[in-house]
């Protein structure tokens, strides 16, 4: 944050001007007239010999305009005690009037007109400059790179990446990516496994830099971050089992929209900036922080393509029900991500029922697939209702709540089909003889899930199934997203 | 001259502790071996074989049980297994 201690302003009237600002020079006569009483200060931000003869004070490092947050020049400052008492941004008599005590001031010349960029702030120079006046907030490890090495072979060789080019995460790609959170570079996010290392916003913000993230992004990456390292996500049995799981994150609120993500058409897919760099930020964190790499703690046997990053935004508008977040009791409207332990995607496919019943049966029979058609009980899954599908429970009045529990009895599995042997097949549940007539679920009701989203085209829906659910395995884990 | 071009580590910065192993046993005659089982499925059975070869060689043998295999043992069973235990055998997954 700029700090005004850091650069003092004489007490009396102070103005930040440039040469190449044509408000600059046209309000020469007014300052002409300042001058001609004591306690006027003037500041040039690119040629101090502007104005000419009006003894500016060389102002080319910025290091005033930055600490004072000048975004405009001309900027006119009453300073008193050290302190800023008013500011008037641009050339506006009435403003510069009262601010200056003097009436009359510029006759002649219009009453108003805006100012221009301050150099301070101008795109090309503030990284560089948030680096100098404010970098040494900045505790991680320099690496030096050799005059001949290139950087992403660099990166690459030190074992940084997921495996594709990533930003590269210079000083000031990083401070400009703290202006996403109000938080402390080196306040303690999570204690991240399997390493079971504290990572700091500096850390995540390093890496959310590399995954390509922008700023406003990195409260969402907190939050998942936040989320996979609790004791009910156990992100270290997602990231060390042979299975091959990965977190999904769910965003839901006002925040979705405000960073710009998908949840219409092609949501899954990789092409939206938020959806694929705030998944392979997390990604990033878990590998870089947690230090799990394929073939060391992550032993899957298979991997799974999602371990770049599966991240994608609830279409809260066209859903028919009330947000996702809501079923872990947030209130409606609140930023949240949602993290569930799964598998890949795969497609439902019905492009023929109309009437919810015949709907619910469908999905039910492709969703007796998860793990195995024998396997059930406590297991977990996570259903996206694409809007086709949407529309027929929407048409026939039904919430999410009733669709559940019509899934659920769709789904109701029967001893005598699942126990290990039945049907030649040696998997199956270890039931013992005389359960044949037994019902079982095949998911936990409170680990069955729920998401709208999607393309208006397409009747689809899309079933993640879960990895182990309960205490001993993984439970689904929602998280305010907080600056 | 151009700029020196600076990264910052993305990683934890730990740099990994290199343990010694702890000594190999000489004998296994009078030795308490511990089995841990994981809770996978029939780590149980390869483990039952174990403790019946273990004690033909004149070892005794404590069993202990991971509550799940997804998450680490417990603080208070790796140090229990330590305390009694001469060595300890792994029963790593199905």
């Amino acid at each position: 944050m700029p700090d005004p201690s850091q650069a003092p302003l004489p007490d009396g009237l102070v103005v930040f001007l440039k040469r190449d600002c044509p408000t600059c020079e046209f309000v020469i006569p007014v300052l002409k007239e300042l001058a001609a009483r004591p306690g006027l200060t003037l500041f040039t931000q690119d040629d101090p010999t502007f104005p000419e003869g009006m003894g500016a004070e060389d102002e080319t490092d910025l290091a005033r305009s930055w600490h004072h947050a000048i975004e405009a020049v001309p900027t006119l400052l009453r300073i008193e005690n050290g302190k800023e008492a008013a500011r008037a941004l641009g050339w506006h008599r009435g403003d510069w009037e009262e601010l200056a005590g003097v009436s009359g001031l510029g006759a002649g010349l219009p009453d108003w007109r805006p100012g221009c960029g301050s150099l301070s702030v101008d795109p090309t120079r503030e990284p560089e400059l948030r680096l100098r006046f404010e970098g040494g907030v900045l505790r991680s490890r320099r690496v030096e790179l050799a005059a001949l090495e290139d950087e992403q072979e660099a990166i690459f060789e030190r074992g940084w990446t997921d495996g594709l080019p990533v930003v590269p995460p210079t000083e000031a790609r990083v401070m400009a990516m703290l202006e996403g959170t109000t938080r402390a570079p080196d306040e303690v996010v999570a204690t991240v496994p399997p390493s079971l290392v504290e990572v700091t916003v500096e850390k995540i913000a390093i890496n959310a830099v590399m995954a390509g993230c922008k700023p406003e992004y990195l409260p969402i990456v907190f939050a998942a971050v936040e989320a996979v390292c609790t004791d009910e996500f156990n992100m270290h049995g997602v990231q060390a089992t042979t299975m091959g799981c990965v977190p999904l994150v769910v965003v839901n609120g006002p925040i979705r929209r405000a960073v710009g993500m998908n949840s219409g058409v092609a949501v899954l897919s990789p092409g939206n900036r938020a959806n694929s760099t705030i998944g392979r930020a997390l990604q990033l964190v878990i590998r870089n922080i947690g230090g799990s790499r394929p073939g060391e703690i992550d032993r899957s046997t298979f991997g799974h393509p999602g371990k770049l990053g599966m991240c994608f935004a609830e279409d809260e508008e066209a859903s028919p029900w009330e947000p996702f977040s809501t079923d872990f009791g947030v209130a409606a409207g609140t930023n949240t991500v949602t993290v569930f332990a799964c598998e890949g995607p795969r497609l439902i496919v019905d492009q023929l029922s109309r009437e919810p019943d015949s709907l619910v049966r469908s999905m039910a029979a492709c969703l007796k697939a998860v793990h195995h058609p024998k396997l059930g009980v406590a297991l977990s899954a996570l259903l996206v209702i694409g809007p086709e599908h949407g529309r027929v429970f929407r048409e026939a009045g039904w919430s999410k709540a009733k669709l559940k529990q019509e899934l659920a009895e769709a789904l109701v599995l029967r001893g005598g089909d699942v126990m290990r042997g039945a049907g030649g097949i040696a998997e199956g549940l270890p039931l013992p003889p005389g359960t044949e007539e037994v019902q079982l679920p095949k998911f936990r009701p409170e680990a069955f899930h729920i998401v709208f989203a999607g393309s208006g085209a397409g009747l689809f829906s899309t079933i993640f199934g879960g990895w182990l659910t309960g205490p001993e395995g993984s439970q689904a884990v929602t998280q305010e997203i907080t600056p | 001259m151009t700029e020196p071009r600076i990264l910052l580590d993305p990683t934890d910065e730990r740099s990994p502790a290199i343990r010694e192993r702890a000594p190999r046993l000489d004998s296994l005659d009078g030795r308490t071996i511990g089995l841990l089982d994981i809770s996978k499925a029939r780590g149980d059975v390869f483990l039952d074989r174990l403790e019946e070869g273990l004690q033909k060689k004149g070892a005794g043998v404590i069993r202990y049980k991971k509550p799940t295999f997804t998450k680490p043992a417990p603080v208070d069973l790796r140090h229990e297994i330590a305390v009694h235990c001469d060595a300890a055998v792994e029963a790593l997954a199905d």
